[in-house]
């Protein structure tokens, strides 16, 4: 069994536990600069939505350059984000757009993963 | 002692429910959003093992990072073939927003000795900020317990255990793209960025975030022989950026992420938070 990806999350976890501790273990950074604090917030939308828009538009068959993709994922995706922002329920979310990306599979009406 | 900290004022503003009472709706609080963090975990499970994560490495994500949407992206920067420099700043840039809630938490938990607040800082979810910062908020001051119920309870255990049935069960599914698994891991990461936003500027950097990453995923990263999942340290970069070209006027924010006020309508993954308190209020 591989255990190649534990160090990699010691290396996360490297990365994430200052953001954790640096409030709680050096009180005196509790109140940081408005730029920092307004940057940071903004943070973590732009990596997941980027993240995301990457994993449902563009794909790589192998050998070949990066294209751009549409398909049954976009409505998944688009359907997932309503029911999140309409309940705040994640799970919700996920289990509508798998349900979804299975029916239209199982169906015929959209494609394998490359 | 500071009397500039936004904690430290509230705690005089919401002195009124006894510790045993909100101790209780605090464990109601943390099975609830347990159940739900179960269920991402599940899910998280499943999509590490389509991303070919073993069942030990896929538990000591779970255990040593514990940080769900970060692990999720792990699971993508993999599949991609990302360097791990290169994960490691997008981990960075993705949990950052913790600083907001360690900050938040410090005047509270001052007096805790510092080994025990080293733990806690591993412990720090959106979740158990939530509910700790809440609870304290109820009781008019630190309860440690509460913070422990709220941080293991809550998130470490379910997320864990669900993390573990997941991988396992991942592995017995013959054909994973048939049944949709492989849609888990985009759909949670938009998900998780509605959670995020708190105003017009989060949506325009999310907008400008993905833009820029699949732009450059499809037009540079060929070019420079790159990989298109280096598109989203760009869009990571950039996105907020963008986003603070919205005037602060024009923002429409609401309860920012890391003030007790965002305890209240923020608790991803789940909207039990939301229920306990619209219930409250509507009594």
């Amino acid at each position: 069994m591989s255990t190649d990806l534990v160090l990699l999350a010691v290396v996360m976890f490297a990365a994430t536990y200052p953001s954790r501790a640096v409030g709680l273990l050096a009180p005196g950074i509790e109140r940081l600069p408005e730029p920092a604090v307004a940057y940071l917030q903004l943070v973590g939308p732009a990596v997941l939505a980027a993240l995301g828009a990457v994993a449902v538009m563009v794909v790589q068959p192998e050998g070949q350059d990066p294209s751009f993709h549409v398909g049954i994922e976009w409505l998944a995706v688009a359907v997932c984000v309503a029911l999140v922002a309409w309940r705040r329920n994640l799970l919700i979310g996920l289990v509508a757009a798998v349900a979804l990306v299975a029916i239209a599979r199982f169906a015929g009406l959209a494609a394998l993963p490359a | 002692m500071r009397q500039d900290v936004p904690a430290l004022k509230l705690r005089e503003a919401h002195a009124a429910i006894p510790e045993e009472d909100s101790r209780r709706r605090l464990i109601v609080e943390a099975l609830a959003i347990g159940v739900s963090a179960a269920g991402f975990g599940f899910v998280y499970g499943l999509s590490a093992r389509e991303a070919g994560f073993s069942p030990i490495e896929a538990m000591a994500m779970s255990t040593i990072v514990f940080a769900g949407a970060a692990q999720f992206a792990a699971v993508g920067y993999v599949a991609g073939g990302l360097a791990w420099p290169v994960i490691a700043l997008l981990t960075f840039l993705l949990n950052a927003r913790h600083v907001l809630y360690s900050a938040a938490l410090a005047p509270w938990l001052r007096d805790v000795p510092r080994p025990r607040r080293a733990v806690m800082a591993h412990l720090l979810t959106d979740e158990a900020f939530a509910l700790s910062i809440g609870h304290f908020r109820r009781v008019g001051r630190t309860d440690e317990r509460g913070y422990w119920i709220g941080a293991i309870a809550s998130t470490f255990i379910p997320w864990n255990l669900a993390t573990l049935a997941g991988v396992l069960a991942g592995g017995s599914i013959p054909e994973p793209g048939r049944f949709g698994i492989d849609i888990i891991f985009p759909a949670a990461m938009l998900g998780l960025a509605v959670g995020l936003i708190t105003g017009r500027r989060e949506i325009v950097a999310a907008f400008a975030g993905a833009g820029i990453a699949v732009t450059w995923a499809l037009f540079v990263s060929p070019d420079l022989g790159l990989e298109p999942s280096v598109g989203v340290v760009a869009g990571g970069i950039a996105g907020p950026a963008v986003g603070l070209l919205v005037p602060r006027a024009l923002a429409d924010e609401q309860a920012r992420l890391g003030t007790p006020e965002s305890a209240e309508r923020y608790a991803m993954p789940g909207s039990h938070i939301d229920a306990a308190h619209e219930d409250e209020t509507h009594r």
